[in-house]
């Protein structure tokens, strides 16, 4: 009897999946494959060559570079600012925690000019950096820059809920056995947040990657200098050159594909320890 | 023996050092997090406004209600009317063959749903070129039977769909996951029909969590500019969103038409962002309500 296999009670089982599969299958599935498809245009040899001039080589370095940079700052001041918004009391507090989601909210484009006009010599804060040397729009500290303000949310939104919920037992015990307060962050509070602090960190960088609409008005696209990758598809699509613009995206994707996957087992780490404790 | 009062005292001062932070930590950790959200989040947000009025209103008024302006709001909202709805049942059908039924490769289908947030907008744009495009796959067909995709409304709308894809799916996998299905279940004994009880049960059920996913999808959907940058060609008054309309006064040097579309933008970030907060505080008290009627 009870290895008998049980009836689905509710409706929709093949309406629902069908759609999804249908609708997963046409917008995303077939349209990726096509780009994996046409690299098969190009033998191996020419894939190579496209994907490692020294010209494409340099914005994998920007790219990549800035985007790790970018997620290391997102690291810390994400975590400060989970922390403060979790912990302390202080006025306008609400607010800022609904405008840590802006960059989700805000247009690229928009952010891009915006911290162009920002940064730019004659700018708020670029005229002030001028005197000392410091360049920010038009180079690849710009690039940092942008990409710092498009992965700001992830690290906040993914450590908030895991110290709203961090029980305050665990602290006292730690402070009831004599460790003082650094000691209890560091090995109380830091382990038990390193989860998702990673998950954060992680998506931050992969959206960095991919990011094209606030660089590309920040970063002045110097070939060599401060080009992006995602900027070297539409240089190459610009110049009709199919496949070369789809070589370069194959390259991308297997490494956000690789990202993507790290991103769930990290996640599925998180949620096991945190389930566990 | 009884510690003495004194005792007490170091007692309590040594366990709170050792739970919270003096004051000075406190409000330089603050002050910290307020200087980096400032340079980060207001500084931008006052710099749009600022630019788009530094040549009064007048010139602002003329930027957002000129011919080009005009036509590239028109494409923004029909592209965001086509992609919301159409994820909108995919989200709502994804949910619940995910989190209603046991199937294998159900994580799976997880990440597949999750993919177009991992890839570039940018080869997001890309695919559908290499799919409808001159030298792609349907390219001559499409040419045959004088229909365009690229450079036109459908790839623009295509691609819209494309980034804007899991939203609606991701809000309410959780959430109906943690809601089970008894609800669900008792509806259907009682003689509900399938569609009676999406309707009269499940959707109440969720509301919040598909508004939220309605108002980041549309937020995405208008706010996108990577990929229907690639699909779109730039044609004036035909085939440009808004913010492709920025890029292209920004890219003349007429920044303060370019700040004027991009302060529409921005208004309607601000916006996502209060309904967001609205919607959470929402969803927040019906789920103290419900717990108050249980244990009352």
């Amino acid at each position: 009897m009870a290895s008998q296999k049980k009836k689905h009670l509710l409706p929709g089982f093949g309406l629902s999946l069908g759609v999804t599969l249908v609708y997963l299958s046409l917008i995303v599935l077939i349209p990726l494959a096509a780009v994996f498809l046409r690299t098969t245009e190009l033998s191996w040899h020419e894939f190579w060559a496209v994907v490692t001039t020294p010209r494409v080589v340099a914005t994998y370095k920007l790219t990549f570079g800035a985007s790790f940079l970018a997620a290391v700052i997102n690291l810390v001041f994400g975590l400060l600012t989970a922390w403060v918004l979790v912990r302390y009391q202080f006025f306008g507090k609400k607010v800022l925690d609904a405008l840590v989601d802006l960059p989700f909210a805000l247009p690229t484009a928009v952010a891009g000019i915006a911290l162009t006009a920002i940064y730019a010599p004659n700018g708020w804060l670029g005229q002030w950096l001028e005197p000392y040397g410091i360049k920010v729009a038009f180079t690849p500290l710009g690039v940092v820059v942008a990409l710092t303000f498009i992965g700001l949310p992830f690290v906040v939104r993914t450590v908030q809920p895991v110290l709203e919920d961090f029980s305050a037992e665990a602290e006292e015990a730690a402070a009831s056995l004599g460790a003082n307060r650094w000691q209890t962050f560091y090995k109380i509070i830091l382990p038990a947040i390193w989860p998702a602090l990673l998950t954060g960190f992680s998506l931050a960088f992969a959206r960095a990657v991919g990011e094209y609409g606030s660089v590309i008005f920040i970063a002045g696209n110097m070939p060599m200098i401060s080009e992006i990758t995602p900027l070297m598809i539409i240089t190459k699509l610009e110049q009709y050159d199919y496949a070369g613009a789809t070589a370069i995206a194959v390259v991308m994707l297997v490494i956000s594909f690789v990202l993507l996957l790290l991103i769930n087992l990290l996640q599925w780490w998180s949620n096991h320890r945190h389930g566990n404790k | 023996m009884q510690p003495t009062q004194f005792q007490q005292y170091q007692g309590k001062v040594a366990f709170k050092r050792a739970t919270s932070e003096p004051a000075w930590v406190r409000w330089g950790l603050i002050g910290l997090a307020l200087a980096f959200l400032g340079l980060f989040l207001l500084i931008p947000l006052a710099a749009v406004f600022t630019e788009a009025l530094r040549k009064g209103w007048g010139v602002y008024l003329a930027a957002i209600t000129e011919a080009d302006a005009l036509s590239a709001m028109k494409l923004t909202l029909i592209a965001s009317f086509i992609s919301v709805p159409l994820n909108l049942v995919f989200g709502v059908a994804a949910a619940w063959a995910i989190t209603r039924f046991d199937f294998k490769g159900k994580s799976f289908l997880i990440t597949l749903i999750d993919l177009p947030f991992a890839v570039s907008p940018v080869i997001a744009g890309l695919i559908f070129v290499l799919i409808f495009g001159l030298q792609g796959w349907f390219g001559e067909w499409l040419i045959d039977h004088d229909f365009k995709v690229v450079f036109a409304v459908p790839g623009i709308v295509l691609a819209t769909i494309f980034v804007t894809f899991p939203f609606v799916a991701r809000e309410l996998i959780p959430l109906m996951q943690a809601q089970g299905k008894e609800e669900e279940e008792a509806a259907l004994v009682l003689g509900a029909s399938g569609w009676k009880m999406l309707w009269h049960v499940t959707l109440p059920n969720v509301k919040w969590g598909l508004i939220y996913g309605v108002i980041l999808t549309n937020a995405r959907a208008m706010g996108e500019f990577g990929a229907v940058s690639v699909v779109s060609g730039h044609i004036r008054g035909l085939t440009n969103t808004m913010p492709l309309h920025v890029e292209i006064l920004y890219n003349e040097y007429n920044y303060a038409a370019a700040f004027a579309v991009a302060s529409l933008l921005t208004l309607l970030a601000l916006v996502t962002l209060v309904l967001k907060t609205y919607v959470e505080w929402q969803a927040s008290r019906d789920a103290a309500n419900i717990e108050k009627e249980v244990t009352a």
